[in-house]
């Protein structure tokens, strides 16, 4: 499991594996933002803590297909299945090298993009916060979509549009607790729920996710 | 060690192969034949535990299978040693340069997959069934794009895992030159599967209403 | 003889073709009673106007836009459990008339909204809750028309209800917590204080009793034309290998 999650890590980083993609399309994402709402600096820093966890969720949707789709293609995924290793153990490994290879990148960048909306100071602590909590939801959730469709040859806007509605409640309470943090509100509730969706998620989806596969490779 | 009883099985939700039944014994080779589409490769993955059989029994050793399908389940940003020793660790098998030395892949251990030819990957694809340290092989024509040396090299790779007490069961068309037994497929064809005529239902009222073939 | 002979393909359709007459005319003469008495025989609101009788429409088809999904809830868990194909084909049927509910509750919300809050839309938690089940309904119906082989379909439809249900609900509390809504609470409810009055009240059950039997019939009707289906793309798959 250990060598497994290891080597999707080294095959994210190596070339061609889309490493840094994620990064760029965040980065562009926010880049864009200002030129769409106009560049009044009050009204960015009010709209920065959505924008940084809409981009984080769209950035990393970009790369979900990746997770299983290529190892289907190769064969991997028929001989992992047969191996003595259990699926559920392999889902969550490969969703952990995409939360390192994507998730994690996004939160080391955000307080920089950040400083380019105008982010209110008390928030940056709790955008990375509320970032390292929530997105390794966002990659177990999208590892379980990406399961689901992946033996469709055009699964990837399929993905989409299952995985998008499935983010509602982290993004709700992920965007909520840097809303709150810029506003000096307390952030207890919001960031507690995103720490119970973040775990429950990584707990139980894996099961999902390898039932979805098991279906997928007969 | 592996025993297949009446086993039916199906695919895209169609019957294909009905009643299949064979025993391979340990230090055995068996060869599956039959014409194209005829569900060979069906019934290889659901022998490997891939699909699920629709009738019929399998009895196979827990976790004693390898499978090697047209796929070789290679990276090709990996290169070929660290292609086997991922493979090694995931099955717990034995290290690598057995394996590497009975495909003739010891001049190639540092080459990235994707700079192999097509005979190297097959090659590199084989050698991993030696390093999952499993008895029985499931090899599904393992000899495509294998050149005469190559396929000499497999031979020899097939019977020194039967002299160690393992098994192989193989679908092919060339022959190998390993003593065998054969077993065509053909007669195994499901009703109403390709080449055959049958009764037709009336689209309303199915023959036998648990046994409706739309519900398969 | 347990429920389960009705799982029969064959038992099911002969079941369902003797009810559906009686069916499809209980269905007319419930909502033909309900909405006639609704809308010309109860008096106006003193301060909705004749606008509140769009409740007639909107509460049945809301309350049959969750109740649709918690049908294919069980049918998915009915199929994964036990394998019988009427199950799974009839939460594939319930899934666009869920959605057509959906939409009519929000359409009907919608034109009432506008003279009554002075918008056609606001983030109020109830409406974004449905706009979120309008896109779980979009989802579901999406990956049974992706998928060509039946039973893989109805397999992976089924997981992704199971988990679609839990994450709707995690959503429902999740936006209610994101916005306090300008929507009244519940108009039917036990709690005799809350609910609408008597001259509304009645109708409305009769309109509501309309929505299930419609649902019902609807469900049968589509149940038995994916049935049909299933056997000519059996009889055509056929067709093309021999």
């Amino acid at each position: 499991m250990i060598r497994l999650f290891l080597r999707d890590l080294a095959l994210g980083v190596r070339a061609g594996g889309g490493f840094g993609l994620g990064l760029a399309f965040f980065l562009i994402l926010v880049v864009l933002v200002p030129f769409g709402v106009g560049p009044e600096p009050q009204f960015l820093s009010r709209i920065a803590p959505g924008i940084l966890w809409v981009g984080a969720l769209l950035a990393c949707l970009l790369s979900l297909d990746r997770i299983f789709q290529l190892d289907f293609e190769d064969g991997s995924l028929d001989l992992l299945a047969v191996a003595p290793v259990p699926l559920e153990g392999v889902t969550a490994a490969k969703a952990l090298a995409h939360w390192v290879t994507t998730g994690l990148p996004l939160v080391l960048i955000a307080p920089l993009l950040g400083v380019l909306l105008n982010l209110p100071g008390p928030a940056y602590s709790y955008m990375i916060l509320s970032l390292a909590i929530g997105t390794p939801a966002l990659s177990f959730i999208g590892a379980f979509g990406a399961a689901l469709t992946v033996g469709l040859k055009r699964g990837g806007l399929l993905l989409s549009l299952l995985v998008l509605p499935l983010y509602v409640p982290t993004l709700i309470f992920g965007a909520e607790t840097v809303r709150r943090g810029a506003e000096g509100l307390p952030v207890g509730t919001p960031l507690a729920m995103l720490a119970g969706i973040s775990l429950a998620v990584v707990a139980l989806l894996p099961f999902a996710a390898a039932a979805a596969l098991r279906i997928n490779l007969r | 060690m592996l025993t297949v009883d009446a086993l039916s099985c199906a695919r895209g939700g169609l019957a294909v192969l009905h009643g299949v039944g064979f025993v391979l014994n340990p230090g055995e080779v068996l060869i599956l034949r039959g014409p194209n589409g005829i569900g060979k490769t069906t019934l290889l993955r659901t022998v490997a535990g891939l699909q699920p059989p629709v009738a019929g029994r399998i009895d196979a050793p827990a976790e004693g299978l390898a499978y090697a399908a047209h796929a070789d389940g290679l990276k090709a940003q990996m290169t070929v040693v660290e292609n086997l020793e991922f493979w090694s660790a995931i099955f717990g098998g034995p290290p690598i340069d057995e394996a590497l030395r009975a495909f003739d892949l010891v001049g190639l251990r540092s080459r990235l997959a994707q700079n192999l030819s097509a005979g190297q990957k097959r090659r590199l694809g084989l050698a991993r069934l030696l390093v999952t340290g499993r008895p029985v092989w499931i090899l599904d024509e393992p000899t495509v794009s294998l050149d005469r040396a190559s396929v000499a090299l497999f031979a020899d790779a097939v019977r020194a895992h039967c002299a160690a007490g393992g098994s192989a069961l193989i679908a092919t068309h060339i022959d190998l030159g390993l003593q065998a037994e054969v077993l065509d497929l053909t007669p195994f064809r499901a009703e109403g599967a390709p080449g055959e005529a049958s009764p037709r239902p009336r689209a309303d009222a199915p023959t036998d209403p648990f046994d409706d073939e739309a519900f398969l | 003889m347990s429920i389960w002979e009705y799982a029969n393909p064959k038992r099911f359709m002969q079941v369902s073709g003797a009810l559906l007459p009686w069916l499809v005319g209980l269905t007319l003469l419930t909502l033909i009673v309900g909405l006639v008495w609704g809308f010309f025989f109860t008096g106006d609101d003193y301060r909705q106007g004749s606008t509140v009788k769009i409740i007639y429409l909107h509460v049945p088809a809301a309350l049959m836009a969750i109740n649709a999904w918690m049908m294919m809830l069980a049918a998915s868990l009915i199929w994964l459990v036990r394998r019988h194909h009427v199950s799974a084909l009839a939460a594939r049927a319930a899934a666009p008339i869920g959605l057509t509910m959906t939409l009519i509750a929000l359409a009907t919300g919608a034109i009432w909204g506008q003279p009554m809050w002075g918008t056609w839309w606001a983030w109020d938690p109830r409406l974004t809750s449905f706009l979120i089940l309008f896109l779980f309904y979009l989802g579901y119906i999406a990956l049974w028309e992706a998928i060509e082989t039946p039973d893989t379909a109805a397999d992976l439809t089924s997981v992704l209800c199971i988990v679609g249900s839990v994450f709707a609900v995690l959503s429902r509390y999740a936006v209610n917590f994101w916005n306090q809504g300008l929507h009244q609470g519940a108009s039917l409810s036990l709690d005799k204080e809350e609910n609408v009055s008597d001259v509304f009240f009645f109708p409305l059950l009769v309109c509501i009793a309309g929505f299930v039997l419609l649902f019902v019939t609807l469900v049968f009707l589509r149940t038995r034309t994916e049935i049909r289906q299933r056997r000519l793309d059996a009889l055509e798959a056929r067709e093309r290998l021999a």
